[in-house]
């Protein structure tokens, strides 16, 4: 695992531009449960940064920790270059949207909005300004006199942004601030949030358990478990090359066979086939691994030079495309095969058949634990 | 609507009825007799100016032990919350005359507060707790604290702690998120609790009978007296609404100050 964290330390310094938060070795225990375990990262300055992972893996922990409403039990927390881990979060240069929104239910929208300016002494026609500028950001100039419950769960949750931005932090948290929101506003809020965060050019860290949020969303994605980092990077150097089979299933669908390595880019399946990987994938591993492909890379025309035989033993219509799943001496495995052609027929079960994938879309994660 | 009618309305028609009654027990005809009002207004006006006094100061110091008690409670409370409410509304278990005997034994002039205080010299050598306008303003603080506690209680409890997280994230300190979130979600516990201690503060007179003398007594002695022993009941009538006005008025008075709009929550 820690060489999985050096990895991606090392991949996040390749582009390193002005660092916003860096976490060294940051570690937080609740009684006897690990909720962050010697966490370090970096993350850059304007980025979109998603914090991801399953409930539990202690990604909304790490993201109290950074705010201040959490103490870390060991570590260290930097905001721009400087210490905070003792601070409290009222001397944070941060800001947080809650997922609960927190909006101050006796005061006024303007009042929610202006909460933070007046603590810091803004006052006047700068504050009226700012306040308006900021509700104007999200879309919902006009409300200055509303109380919150007259809103709707949209409108709160971005008063609530507009409430952390007319600050102008250094970093805005964002706790699962979509969660609450049904599926249409959530997918609209998404686009929204994105297109502020280029707007105020701020940092983002957002924290989800939901994937295609942070696919959608962030330009880096780190994924968590355990409350420790599986895999940082771009959504698609994720999805392409997952480093775990965590980060594989996690993020979308894959197939994993187990296979043993035969030599520098070539590993051997459970059935006695023999396919090619990238050497780079394969990172030097010997033994006992899993190689991964994603369902929508395997071809069922053998076209190309990784191939397995198989029987179909399901088939499902699901317009855009169709989805197979295919018994084969290596194990089931599911294809996905794009419906872009007219009178497109399902193959049907029962029929034998070669798939067959491109090496360099063969990723290689560690072999399953006994378990 | 058929309970209000039958246990509110239609005593207070009777007792309105009887304020404006004249005559001798138990001889009384119904006159439009105004006169009793201003009779009995002038007649004890020193008992009402003192019941107000009296109510208004418990109730101010019932608030001021209440507030930091239910605070400690709500938020510190932990898993001990229960037991910590419990304690607090442990004395009701006793009934209220009971409770206010044992403080006559307790602050007696033979009793050990007494003796004490005379011993480091805070009270003078002759001096007494008993019979002191001290001592039934403490009883009846003591009485009605818990009606301090529990509405303060559940108001403070309301209070989303995640509340107090944001406005930590918007640069309050403790102090100012204190002010400007926890104190006014308190609003309505403060007001619950204010009008639950001074109402019925103000109608007391047990205290001032066992802790106090004639010269504590307050309203409520007076209409027991003209009730129970002299049996001048359009008096007491009389006396009951005046009191009841009176309540009424400083009850709005008090609302105004501190802002209607914040205590239903409504409002643009």
């Amino acid at each position: 695992m820690t060489a999985v964290g050096q990895v991606s330390d090392a991949v996040a310094r390749d582009e390193v531009g002005d660092i916003d938060i860096q976490l060294i070795e940051l570690s937080k225990r609740f009684d006897d449960v690990v909720a962050v375990d010697a966490l370090s990262l970096e993350i850059e300055r304007g980025s979109f940064f998603a914090l991801l992972g399953p409930s539990g893996c202690g990604k909304t922990t790490t993201l109290r920790m950074i705010g201040g409403f959490e103490e870390p039990t060991s570590g260290r927390i930097e905001l721009a270059g400087t210490d905070v881990s003792g601070l409290p979060p009222y001397k944070r240069d941060v800001n947080t949207v809650f997922q609960s929104y927190a909006l101050f239910p006796h005061l006024t929208i303007f009042e929610n909005v202006a909460f933070g300016l007046r603590r810091r002494k803004v006052r006047g026609d700068e504050l009226r300004r700012r306040v308006v500028e900021s509700l104007e950001l999200v879309g919902l100039g006009g409300l200055e006199r509303r109380k919150p419950r007259q809103l709707s769960g949209g409108q709160q949750q971005r008063i609530a942004l507009a409430r952390a931005l007319v600050n102008r932090p250094r970093v805005l948290l964002l706790d699962e601030p979509l969660g609450a929101l049904d599926l249409k506003l959530r997918k609209e809020m998404q686009l929204e949030l994105k297109r502020i965060q280029h707007e105020v050019g701020i940092t983002f860290v957002h924290v989800t358990h939901d994937q295609e949020e942070a696919m959608t969303m962030a330009d880096r994605i780190v994924i968590m478990n355990h409350g420790q980092i599986e895999q940082l990077g771009t959504p698609s150097l994720l999805y392409e090359q997952p480093r775990t089979a965590f980060v594989a299933s996690f993020l979308g669908v894959s197939n994993l066979l187990a296979g043993t390595v035969t030599g520098a880019d070539r590993v051997r399946l459970a059935d006695g086939t023999e396919v090619r990987v990238q050497r780079d994938a394969l990172g030097g591993r010997t033994g006992s691994v899993q190689i991964g492909v994603r369902p929508e890379k395997l071809r069922l025309d053998g076209s190309e030079s990784n191939t397995l035989e198989g029987t179909v033993a399901e088939s499902a219509y699901i317009g855009v495309s169709t989805q197979y799943i295919v018994n084969t001496a290596a194990g089931a495995v599911t294809a996905y095969v794009q419906n872009d052609r007219p009178g497109a027929q399902a193959i049907p079960d029962g029929s034998r058949l070669t798939l067959s994938w491109n090496p360099d879309c063969t990723f290689v994660v560690d072999a399953q634990e006994a378990s | 609507m058929a309970w209000l009618l039958l246990f509110f309305v239609v005593p207070m028609v009777y007792l309105a009825k009887m304020s404006l009654e004249q005559g001798f027990f138990p001889l009384f005809t119904f006159s439009w007799a105004w006169s009793n009002f201003s009779d009995a207004v002038s007649a004890y006006r020193p008992q009402f100016v003192r019941s107000i006094e009296y109510a208004g100061i418990a109730t101010a110091v019932a608030l001021a032990i209440s507030y930091p008690l239910a605070y400690w409670i709500a938020f510190r409370g932990g898993r001990w919350k229960n037991l910590f409410l419990l304690l607090v509304i442990a004395p009701f278990f006793v009934t209220y005359l009971i409770r206010t005997l044992a403080w006559e034994t307790i602050l007696s002039d033979n009793g050990v507060v007494v003796g004490l205080l005379r011993d480091v010299h805070i009270l003078g050598a002759d001096g007494r707790l008993l019979a002191t306008s001290a001592a039934v303003i403490a009883g009846i603080t003591y009485n009605f604290l818990p009606f301090m506690v529990l509405p303060l209680y559940v108001s403070l409890e309301q209070v989303d702690p995640r509340l107090i997280e944001a406005a930590s994230d918007l640069y309050a300190n403790r102090v100012v998120s204190f002010a400007r979130v926890t104190l006014p979600l308190s609003l309505p516990g403060v007001f619950a609790g204010v009008l639950l201690t001074f109402i019925p503060a103000a109608g007391d007179f047990i205290n001032a009978q066992l802790l106090g003398t004639p010269r504590q007594y307050m309203i409520g002695n007076v209409i027991q007296s003209q009730f129970l022993s002299l049996r001048n009941y359009p008096t007491a009538a009389a006396l009951s609404f005046v009191l009841m006005g009176s309540i009424l008025v400083l009850v709005m008075i008090f609302a105004r100050s501190l802002g209607t709009d914040r205590l239903t929550g409504a409002g643009a």
